[in-house]
């Protein structure tokens, strides 16, 4: 039980995202593209890490599925970001193999001039402690 | 040596429309509170000075409470609001001068709550008693 | 100095029962200034009021001290004691020894003691109490109703009608405001026109009101009895007392391209118009910005037509000064603009549209003459999709929409749903709705007959997406039970846009120094128990101007407000509380730190002569406080920081005499 708090606690922290602003509209939802590929829907993130219901989450393909497109963030009425916290759900599974972290020196020849800056700066949140 | 029982003085300002009623229902309730707190009606919070604080202080007494309305049933629409930003500054001045900042207190006690007024000052007479006599505010020149 | 006489009340056993009264009053008789202190029975009876009055006369006292219950119980009856005996009211104080005192502590001694302190508390009070009078200020009889919807309508009929005179500025060149577009109204669905025009009918034959219609409200002075309103009548190019509203000039007109405002621009009218058939006072108006005869000096058409001769199109605008005691604020709402919510594709269909716009569609007086079609194309649609909560509830984006609930929205779908299905049962219609609030007699049970009845799909879900593709609007939303993301092939959608305050409500609240919120909705002097006065003295709200209403709630506050302008106007003189602050002009330095937290508006500047050394004088900004306008709060006293800012009944000195008394 502890456990499971503690990961939300650290889910929300990392994310900044405050889930019980919430009220449940399911505009992030009528707006995401990955809809159909998800199993784990925006809204249901959003209540799922509400209630420190993760486990299914970390476990579940959807989490790859977002487009990290951040329609969802732009449309809310609340300023929830739903899709923050698919990237911190993501992130604590990523973080959970280990051994994944980037050196510095890395970096410069794993940099692609068409990458888009998102992504770049995403990967540098995924790979960076 | 004699020890007299230790009273403290304890000075509590009201506005008018919440928390002097508040008191008033407390005694027509008949819940207790000690003796010490002497009740001094304001029309509004905001109409404490910190000053008169200070003065309180200056001459004998150990404890200060600020009784308002509660945020947003001001009868003055806003005066507890600046109650409460004055009072913010002058505890964290008090602070600054050693003084110790259970000494002073804002509540917050509407009308119809004499059961909270009561429990309010038991706790803050609780609290001062235990702190002691006021001695580094107090300005012996005041005394006969 | 002051001779003060002391009585002590014994309360029966009330106080007498844990408070040594003999002691009291013998150790409050040796304070400084008591000449005279007694204890009786019953100080509040007959025989001991009698008691005090002697005692006045007797032993010629200037203060009076009684040590009783609390002064919210008898602080006013032994007022009126000390009045009858030729004493000034306000030069008694109460020791509070009953509900502070007595009735909390059981020990004899503790709370003989503990009476004896605030006794002597009232004591140092009194000594610096000073004799004070209540300012008394004229009422000007007439009232000023500002907006000229149901709001302000009713306001004015209700105030007129107990005889009072009332004047309507209304900006537009009718009165009607937004219920005017109504359709039909929940729950009961009669149309609006047939329960509001004869509202407008009865203000306009109303002896006692006045409208100024196509005006606005330029300055206001004053305060609370005598406000002195300054009213901009604009230019409308039409002698107003002569025009018949016979209707051939807005025929005749060749400028036929202006967007008909009052249909939502959702037809054209002519630059000369009379806005809907019932407009009152029904009068012609030339829109300026679109004559060509006031752009170019060429055409004179509909003064041609006109067979009363009321054209003037050298007509300017008017300035009207007047005097009145009470003014109402009613100015109303609008629906939020949609431009904002690129996702619901507002500006790029016509068949996108706001569910004003829908009302004006089905209403038999609209653009379409009460045909449901398409704003497109022109064709029945079959498939609507009501989209509630658009920008209301909505805290991410301040700029889009509003944190609010809209709190109409609901009621008003389902009635457009209900009326959809009822006129054109082959068209099928859904709604996404977040929650749905009806909360409101038979406003439920009209929802659920939209449902059950009706066959109104009601989906919980929000949209997230109208993307237009061929002549169709492809709705893409979530089905939040199903768990279904859904896409709607939709030929109409209707957006429930959220409301706000009109526009014109912040600088009208700076010019009667009512506050607001910061929605800009008019803020009430209590949220509970005085909710149609602002804070300002002799400001009153009617309406959506305080925050969202429907109709039975408008009307009822409208109501409300009215009684209490009655209630002002009544008197022939206003009483004020005479504990207000006042400032000390000769400390007062002009930094206007007190206007600024003074809640009511009642501090303003000016500038006085002094005289200043060597027989010079000087000219200083000092603040004056008015005295019909404060409330006596009491918050200036300590924003000075000169110390020039007192309030009488409560000083300063007298509240630190207090301190001291208890810390002695």
């Amino acid at each position: 039980m502890e456990n499971k708090n503690n990961l939300r606690d650290e889910i929300i922290r990392r994310s900044g995202v405050n889930p019980s602003k919430c009220m449940k509209c399911g505009k992030c939802s009528g707006t995401c593209p990955a809809y159909d590929e998800m199993e784990y829907h925006p809204h249901q993130f959003v209540y799922m890490v509400e209630t420190g219901d993760i486990e299914p989450l970390l476990n579940s393909k959807s989490i790859y599925r977002c487009l990290t497109c951040f329609a969802c963030v732009d449309r809310c009425p609340r300023g929830v970001e739903p899709a923050k916290l698919v990237e911190a759900v993501r992130l604590s599974v990523i973080r959970q193999q280990g051994n994944n972290h980037l050196k510095a020196d890395d970096i410069p020849e794993l940099l692609d001039e068409d990458l888009p800056q998102q992504a770049i700066v995403s990967a540098f949140r995924k790979y960076t402690k | 040596m004699q020890v007299k029982e230790y009273k403290p003085k304890i000075v509590a300002f009201c506005c008018n429309w919440c928390s002097y009623a508040g008191a008033d229902l407390a005694g027509s309730n008949r819940l207790s509170y000690p003796a010490e707190v002497k009740v001094i009606r304001v029309p509004c919070s905001c109409r404490v000075n910190p000053m008169f604080i200070l003065r309180a202080f200056q001459r004998g007494a150990d404890g200060v409470i600020l009784c308002g309305c509660h945020p947003g049933d001001c009868h003055y629409t806003s005066g507890n609001y600046y109650t409460r930003r004055r009072m913010a500054l002058l505890f964290s001045m008090l602070d600054y001068l050693g003084i110790e900042k259970e000494r002073t207190r804002v509540e917050w006690v509407s009308a119809a709550e004499g059961a909270k007024f009561a429990a309010t000052m038991n706790d803050f007479v609780a609290t001062v008693t235990a702190l002691g006599e006021n001695k580094r505010l107090e300005d012996l020149r005041c005394k006969k | 100095m002051q001779r003060i006489g002391v009585f002590v009340c014994w309360c029966g056993s009330n106080i007498a029962g844990t408070v040594d009264v003999q002691k009291v009053s013998e150790a409050l008789a040796k304070e400084p200034g008591v000449v005279h202190s007694v204890n009786y029975q019953y100080m509040c009876s007959q025989a001991g009021q009698e008691m005090i009055k002697n005692a006045i006369k007797e032993h010629k006292l200037t203060g009076i001290v009684v040590c009783s219950c609390s002064p919210r119980m008898h602080e006013a009856t032994f007022r009126k004691t000390a009045q009858a005996a030729g004493i000034n009211p306000y030069m008694v104080e109460i020791a509070n020894i009953r509900e502070q005192c007595s009735w909390i502590h059981k020990d004899m001694a503790e709370g003989t003691e503990k009476a004896i302190v605030l006794g002597r508390t009232a004591i140092a009070k009194v000594q610096l109490n000073a004799p004070l009078k209540p300012g008394e200020s004229p009422v000007t009889k007439r009232a000023l109703v500002i907006g000229g919807g149901i709001a302000g309508i009713q306001t004015a009929l209700d105030i007129a009608d107990a005889g009072f005179e009332v004047d309507i500025v209304e900006t537009k060149p009718t009165i009607g405001g937004k219920m005017a577009q109504l359709d039909k109204t929940f729950p009961t669905l009669d149309c609006a026109a047939c329960i509001l025009t004869p509202k407008m009918v009865d203000v306009a034959q109303h002896e006692k009101i006045k409208i100024y219609s196509y005006s606005e409200v330029e300055s206001v002075k004053g305060f609370v009895g005598n406000f002195e309103v300054t009213i901009k009548k604009k230019a409308r190019f039409v002698k107003e007392d002569v025009c018949t509203g016979c209707g051939l000039c807005t025929e005749k007109c060749p400028q036929k391209k202006v967007p008909n405002e009052f249909n939502l621009g959702m037809d054209n009218r002519r630059a000369i118009y009379i806005p809907f058939a019932q407009a009152v006072p029904k009068v012609a108006t030339i829109d300026a910005n679109y004559c060509t005869m006031l752009k170019t000096g060429k055409c004179g058409v509909c003064s041609k037509v006109c067979t009363a001769k009321a054209i003037d199109y050298t007509q300017k605008d008017e300035f009207i000064t007047e005097k009145y005691g009470a003014i109402v604020a009613a100015t109303g709402f609008n629906p939020i603009s949609m431009d904002k919510f690129d996702e619901f594709a507002y500006s790029q269909s016509k068949d996108v549209i706001t569910s004003l716009e829908f009302e004006r569609l089905m209403n038999a007086a609209g653009p379409t003459a009460g045909k449901l079609v398409r704003p497109s194309d022109g064709v029945h649609p079959h498939k609507i999709v009501f989209v509630q909560c658009v920008g209301s509830r909505c805290s991410s984006c301040a700029e889009k929409g509003k944190e609010y609930c809209s709190k109409i929205c609901c009621m008003y779908t389902a009635k457009h749903a209900m009326l959809t299905r009822d006129k054109y049962p082959d068209t099928d219609v859904t709604v996404f709705y977040i929650d749905v609030r009806t909360p409101g007699k038979q406003f439920d049970e009209f929802y659920r007959r939209a449902v059950e009845d009706y066959g109104v799909h009601y989906i919980k879900g929000m949209v997230g997406k109208v993307s237009p593709e061929g002549n169709k609007l492809i709705v893409q939303g979530s089905d939040l039970i199903a768990n279904k993301q859904l896409k709607i092939e939709a030929d109409l959608v209707v957006l429930a846009a959220a409301i706000e305050p009109d526009k014109s409500a912040r600088p009208l609240a700076t010019m009667l120094t009512a506050s607001m919120d910061t929605n800009d909705f008019f803020t009430e002097a209590h949220p509970k128990l005085r909710p149609v006065e602002s804070p300002t003295a002799g400001i009153f709200l009617s309406g959506a101007c305080q925050g969202p209403k429907d109709i039975p709630e408008t009307v009822s506050q409208a109501g409300a407000a009215a009684a209490k302008v009655i209630g002002l106007l009544a008197k022939d003189k206003l009483v004020g509380n005479p504990c207000v602050a006042h400032s000390d002009e000769m400390m007062c330095n002009g930094c206007s730190s007190c206007e600024k937290v003074c809640p009511y508006g009642a501090i303003t500047y000016e500038n006085k002569e002094f005289r200043g050394p060597n027989r010079t004088t000087l000219i200083r900004r000092v603040a004056q406080v008015n005295e019909a306008v404060c409330q006596g709060c009491g918050c200036c006293t300590v924003a000075c920081p000169s110390g020039a800012m007192d309030l009488k009944g409560f000083a300063s000195k007298q509240i630190m005499a207090e301190v001291d008394a208890i810390c002695k």
